[in-house]
């Protein structure tokens, strides 16, 4: 497995490229990313590798499928995404919990168009052709939403595959994380898709 | 520590154990078993007052039959789950008669319109803990389930509280 990190960290970096680009486009602002990390972990050790997760966190939720099959997660602070919502809507609330469905819709909004941008990317380069579905809301701990995403899709694969990387505009005013989970199986497909060997996965 | 459990036992030389997702453990007094992160996932805690010995699972999913067989770990699903944490806190020293068991969690974590998203999967997961625990013999003497927003565990082996943080509020025992 180890010897495929390096191939999922260039993946990531160029999806999550194209997915920083789109997002500065739309906030008309830089936006920043960090190295991604892919990380190969039993299931159980999820929190161990992510980190803070009794923070509380605004997530956007898609699932994708298609050429691959996983679940994409954008994570933000509150205030982040609180940032978000002034940024492209013009309206400040104090708390997440005053956010209304329109605030709520540009949240996903800005989910779906850092995912298609990601899987536009990764489809250039593999050819295969990735669904997004529309896209789910979450305002709780970290842990509770990567748990909730997991079983929501019916992960039951013991380990699990995992990308994660940075974004952040200047100054941090808005950041957040990405992760990517992928369903059994899929691994070895996107390895195919880029002429490594993936039967041993 | 986690920060819940550093509140619950603050400069306490206790034992913290934590249980992963999809992960079991067991303990005997003085230790402090955790889960955090139950979305619409389930934490099952069992319990013997008389020999202080418990433990803590972190189920994810109903049953093990409903999904396609690469699964290895049983520990992910509650039908296969909770018996073998029960198998365990009984080689721990546990009287089977004097077991207790609280449950939390099962949340509807998402809003939204994915109707692939397994949306229900919180409610399902809460029936099946229950019929496994009823088939069990067992008894359950708490539970703080459902609603939208997740919770982290916390069993104590000392006292057998068992208490529950949703994130935003205080913690509680249930």
């Amino acid at each position: 497995m180890e010897q495929y990190v390096d191939a999922l960290q260039e993946i990531g970096n160029i999806g999550i490229g194209n997915a920083a680009t789109a997002l500065a486009d739309i906030l008309r602002t830089r936006i920043n990313v960090t190295v991604p990390r892919a990380t190969f972990v039993p299931i159980e050790e999820v929190f161990t590798v992510v980190g803070k997760v009794e923070d509380l966190v605004v997530a956007v939720v898609l699932r994708v499928e298609g050429g691959i099959n996983g679940t994409i997660l954008f994570v933000f602070p509150e205030a982040s995404a609180l940032e978000l919502v002034v940024q492209l809507l013009g309206t400040r609330y104090d708390t997440i919990q005053e956010v209304d469905e329109m605030g709520q819709s540009v949240l996903m909004e800005v989910g779906n168009v850092l995912a298609g941008s990601f899987l536009n990317a990764i489809s250039a380069m593999t050819q295969l052709t990735f669904i997004p579905a529309v896209p789910m809301l979450a305002f709780d701990m970290l842990g509770s939403v990567i748990s909730g995403a997991l079983s929501g899709s019916g992960m039951v694969e013991d380990q699990v595959l995992l990308i994660e990387t940075v974004l952040f505009e200047e100054g941090y005013t808005v950041a957040g994380d990405f992760f990517l989970f992928f369903d059994p199986g899929s691994l070895a497909a996107l390895l195919r898709a880029l002429g490594l060997d993936g039967q041993t996965v | 520590m986690f920060q819940t459990s550093k509140e619950l036992f603050p400069g306490d030389d206790v034992e913290e154990i934590q249980v992963g997702i999809a992960d079991f453990k067991v303990g005997r007094n003085p230790s402090v078993l955790i889960t955090l992160g139950l979305g619409s996932c389930v934490g099952v805690s069992l319990y013997d007052a008389v020999q202080k010995v418990g433990g803590l699972i972190h189920i994810m999913l109903p049953r093990m039959a409903e999904f396609e067989k690469r699964v290895n770990k049983p520990a992910k699903f509650a039908d296969t789950g909770i018996p073998l944490l029960l198998e365990e806190v009984l080689k721990l020293g546990a009287n089977r008669r004097l077991l207790e068991a609280k449950i939390a969690g099962g949340a509807q974590m998402f809003t939204g319109a994915d109707q692939k998203f397994k949306l229900n999967i919180g409610e399902r997961n809460i029936a099946v803990v229950r019929e496994t625990l009823k088939n069990l013999g067992i008894r359950i003497a708490a539970e703080d389930v459902g609603g939208s927003r997740g919770r982290t565990m916390v069993l104590d082996t000392t006292t057998g509280r068992v208490m529950v943080r949703v994130p935003g509020s205080h913690i509680k025992e249930i």
